[in-house]
């Protein structure tokens, strides 16, 4: 059980590199998961060629959704549209690198499905989005 | 006389097991539910291995038996809350369904546009949301009776507050997160005198103080078996008579009828007008035993004991560095310790202080206004019973010294 605070979680989660809030930004997104009262909110900025060039995450929560939206944005800096749009729950769970039972599973995704929802420019974000 | 505690907590088989090997429970999380004792495990065990038949309409052995059983839980129940008569209380799921009732008959009988509610900010949702939805249905107005920083109610401003026309004050006799125990004869004698009628959620009070309905002179009293030793799927209304028969009834159906015809149908009489359909009948011989358990220590030495535990984890926590408690001080409230720890959101305390088998809540434990209230998104809360243990406390402790380390 102390696996699922290993040194890297604890580390993104005291020490965050991308926690802020970009403006102007092309993307930007939040949501909650009501469960806990975690809230992530996301903003990016995209290049002509549709290329992530920046991000930041805000917001609070555990030590599981705050450290999984740092990872996640350092991960898709660099990346396409095209690809942010394909991460799955398995790429956050190997950024993590952890097992999680369903409930804290909910907390690792919340920043993938606030991520997602913002590149697809939908209204309101679902499960879909991380299934 | 001091409870012997470690005699006591052998009738309950799942304090004795380990929540992993070799990491014994530790079991802080009364307040959501209790465990259970086993004469309350055999007495619904023998209704099913013996007695089981369906109730109230059969003439044979086992129904006649099975009835007997429900009617006499039904009066153990009674007893306990010194409600004057047995048909004064009303099986229901649970004390939220209890509130349901209250707010579907009574209230929608009796309120309309305009009429006001008197509620309180350290209500659990159950006590809320049956309000909102009679709001938004009926234009009714709510109104709360603050709860100050050392987590008491204001009673100035419920004061004040009476002095407009109030139809209803519903409140919870001790609050789930903050452990206070409300002043309910002293609110229930100012709402009464200015006309109000007066509902309690007794969902934590009935389990771990003496209530006595008649005494505190509550119209509407709801509790659940579930946070009192007995099963869940059943709890029970307290009403006074007058305002229970004047009542349409709830759900439709049978058992709650005295006579049906193609087109219409006669009510039954108090309690059964609103038990519609088959009953948890095993819940209700559960909870009749679960009664008969606490009667046997005495509410008295349930309080003292608690009092006992909450003293000395409020004294413990508070050592803790970064450790805040809310609610007010150990001779004010109930076994009930919410806090939180600076730096550490509370489902990371909660899941680390598991590692070692310790068991708290970690959450808005269903009162998201008060944590509102108080600025914070959670709090962890530990809760205790009667067969919570100092050593215990002193798991949790050492469980929240492990959290500070790995956060560091």
């Amino acid at each position: 059980m102390e696996d699922l605070y290993r040194e890297i979680i604890i580390d993104h989660y005291k020490n965050p590199q991308y926690r802020g809030h970009l403006d102007p930004s092309d993307i930007h997104f939040e949501d909650d998961n009501p469960l806990c009262g975690d809230h992530i909110e996301i903003t990016l900025r995209v290049d002509g060629d549709g290329k992530v060039t920046d991000g930041r995450f805000d917001g609070n929560g555990c030590a599981i959704s705050q450290s999984s939206a740092d990872l996640l944005i350092e991960s898709v800096i660099g990346k396409s549209i095209e690809a942010v749009k394909q991460l799955t729950k398995q790429d956050v769970l190997d950024l993590l690198g952890i097992e999680l039972g369903p409930v804290r599973l909910k907390c690792a995704l919340l920043p993938l499905k606030v991520l997602k929802a913002g590149v697809y420019g939908l209204s309101e974000a679902n499960d879909d989005l991380i299934a | 006389m001091p409870l012997d505690i470690a005699r006591l907590r052998e009738d309950f088989p799942t304090l004795a097991r380990e929540v992993r090997p070799g990491v014994p429970l530790v079991y802080l999380d009364s307040a959501a539910t209790t465990q259970k004792p086993l004469p309350v495990l055999q007495a619904m065990d023998d209704f099913y291995r013996r007695s089981n038949a369906n109730i109230h309409r059969g003439v044979h052995t086992l129904a006649e038996e099975a009835t007997a059983m429900y009617e006499q839980a039904r009066e153990k129940v009674a007893r306990f809350v010194n409600a004057p008569s047995v048909e004064q209380i009303i099986f229901t799921r649970n004390a939220t369904e209890s509130i349901n009732l209250a707010a579907y008959t009574w209230a929608r009988a009796n309120l309309k546009k305009g009429d006001l509610i008197i509620l309180t900010e350290m209500e659990h949702h159950s006590n809320l949301v049956p309000w909102h939805m009679l709001s938004a249905e009926r234009g009714v107005d709510l109104e709360f009776v603050p709860v100050t920083d050392d987590g008491l109610l204001d009673l100035d401003v419920y004061r004040s507050l009476l002095t407009r026309t109030v139809r209803l004050v519903a409140f919870t006799g001790m609050s789930n997160v903050l452990g206070t125990i409300n002043p309910v004869g002293e609110m229930t004698r100012l709402a009464h005198a200015a006309g109000a009628v007066v509902l309690v959620d007794g969902a934590q009070s009935v389990p771990h103080l003496p209530v006595d309905a008649q005494a505190l002179d509550v119209d509407f009293l709801a509790f659940s078996a579930h946070k009192m030793l007995g099963p869940t799927g059943i709890g029970a209304l307290y009403g006074k008579k007058s305002l229970l028969e004047a009542m349409p009834p709830f759900l439709g159906g049978g058992d709650m009828i005295k006579t049906v015809h193609l087109r219409n149908f006669v009510p039954n009489d108090l309690p059964h007008k609103f038990e519609a359909g088959t009953p948890a009948i095993a819940e209700a011989v559960g909870f009749g035993a679960a009664v008969d358990y606490l009667e046997a220590i005495g509410m008295e030495a349930v309080a003292a004991h608690e009092r006992e535990i909450i003293t000395y984890a409020l004294e413990r926590l508070e050592e803790i560095p970064g450790v805040k408690v809310f609610g007010p001080a150990a001779d004010e409230k109930g076994g009930v310790a919410s806090f939180t720890l600076e730096g550490v959101h509370p489902h990371d305390v909660a899941q680390i202080v598991d590692t070692y088998g310790v068991a708290v809540r970690a959450g808005h434990h269903c009162a998201q206004p008060l944590h509102e209230k108080f600025g914070i998104p959670a709090t962890t809360r530990a809760s205790f019973y009667i067969y919570s243990m100092k050593e215990e406390v002193d798991k949790l402790v050492a469980g929240i010294y492990q959290v500070k380390k790995i956060f560091g």
